[in-house]
């Protein structure tokens, strides 16, 4: 039998809960497997604590999953988003926090999610990751891999090295928005920290949807 | 009432800040958030809130240090039922005059007016 095509195979995909929360605990598990790596992203261009930021929300977030009934989408997108805005403490905090709060948004009231549901939570994620950060693209941050992996994701299914390129991507740019953006020059070379940490967001979704 | 609310990544910025405002001006309410609650630098939505809510006055004059904790503070004046004025003043500089004024009744306009040429964020 010959392969679907990426785009098919994916788009004939529901997200359930059930695939929801693979999704999330893959993106808690390599955020905590990464957090030296982020970390040393960090270290040039930041405080050098993006690593440890996201593990303790990570974790955080683990544990108040496990603490109580979760019974639909918008439940798990708000509990994370609420366990990373009390925990994280950096400006990952209140942007993830504010992406999670979103998705529960997005989801509220629905079951599943359709290819064109999931594109319209992440869609909803990058509104409100660009509200709060008042951040545009081509500044050096997370919304330099949102942007484009949202357009990417309505107009083909893009592979996980598509977003590995997106994150690579941002070494080149100069930073003008969040700490980074004091170092001016200093800051082109290095790869912008929450754009991995969203690269690995991204890859995770892939991952469960192409399962 | 009127009141100030500190906002730093370091529990030791925060705490210092306020006890020399509080050396100078006894009578307006003071609040500070530093640090997270393990004692690591940082701020969060949560620990904000708490402080904010913890102050008697309902609208606050709020000196913060970074980038983040604009962000924190931002979520928090969305959701809170008190009015938050972000000053992009310095921190030190904005929170002495704010607290100065403040104390000597002084209307909004004039510490806005006070406030401006010190913005540096």
């Amino acid at each position: 039998m010959p392969l679907m095509p990426p785009l098919k195979r994916l788009r004939g995909k529901r997200m359930d809960l059930g695939l929801a929360r693979q999704w999330m605990d893959a993106w808690f598990e390599q955020l905590n497997a990464q957090k030296s790596y982020l970390s040393e992203l960090d270290n040039p261009i930041g405080d050098g604590d993006h690593g440890i930021n996201m593990a303790r929300g990570a974790n955080a977030a683990k544990d108040a999953l496990a603490d109580k009934e979760i019974p639909d989408l918008n439940t798990l997108f708000k509990t994370i988003a609420m366990a990373l805005l009390s925990k994280v403490g950096g400006a990952s905090g209140p942007l993830y926090g504010s992406i999670f709060l979103a998705f529960a948004k997005a989801s509220a009231n629905h079951d599943t999610l359709d290819y064109a549901q999931i594109l319209a939570l992440l869609n909803a994620g990058k509104d409100a990751l660009m509200s709060r950060g008042k951040a545009e693209v081509g500044e050096k941050t997370m919304v330099d891999v949102w942007v484009p992996f949202t357009e990417q994701f309505a107009d083909h299914a893009p592979s996980k090295d598509d977003v590995d390129a997106l994150v690579e991507a941002t070494k080149p740019l100069k930073a003008t928005k969040g700490r980074a953006a004091y170092l001016g020059d200093r800051s082109i070379g290095h790869i912008d920290p929450g754009s991995m940490s969203t690269g690995y967001l991204f890859k995770a979704l892939l991952d469960v949807l192409d399962s | 009432m009127r009141g100030i609310l500190i906002v730093s990544h370091s529990a030791k910025l925060a705490e210092g800040l306020h006890d020399l405002l509080q050396e100078i001006v006894s009578q307006v309410p003071i609040h500070y958030v530093g640090g997270l609650e393990t004692g690591e630098i940082g701020t969060t939505y949560d620990r904000i809130m708490e402080a904010a809510e913890a102050s008697p006055a309902d609208e606050l004059y709020v000196f913060y240090d970074l980038g983040s904790a604009k962000m924190n503070l931002e979520m928090v004046q969305e959701t809170l039922d008190k009015t938050l004025i972000l000053s992009p003043a310095a921190m030190v500089e904005g929170a002495f005059v704010a607290a100065t004024l403040i104390s000597a009744n002084a209307d909004n306009k004039a510490i806005e007016k006070q406030l401006k040429p010190l913005g540096i964020k």
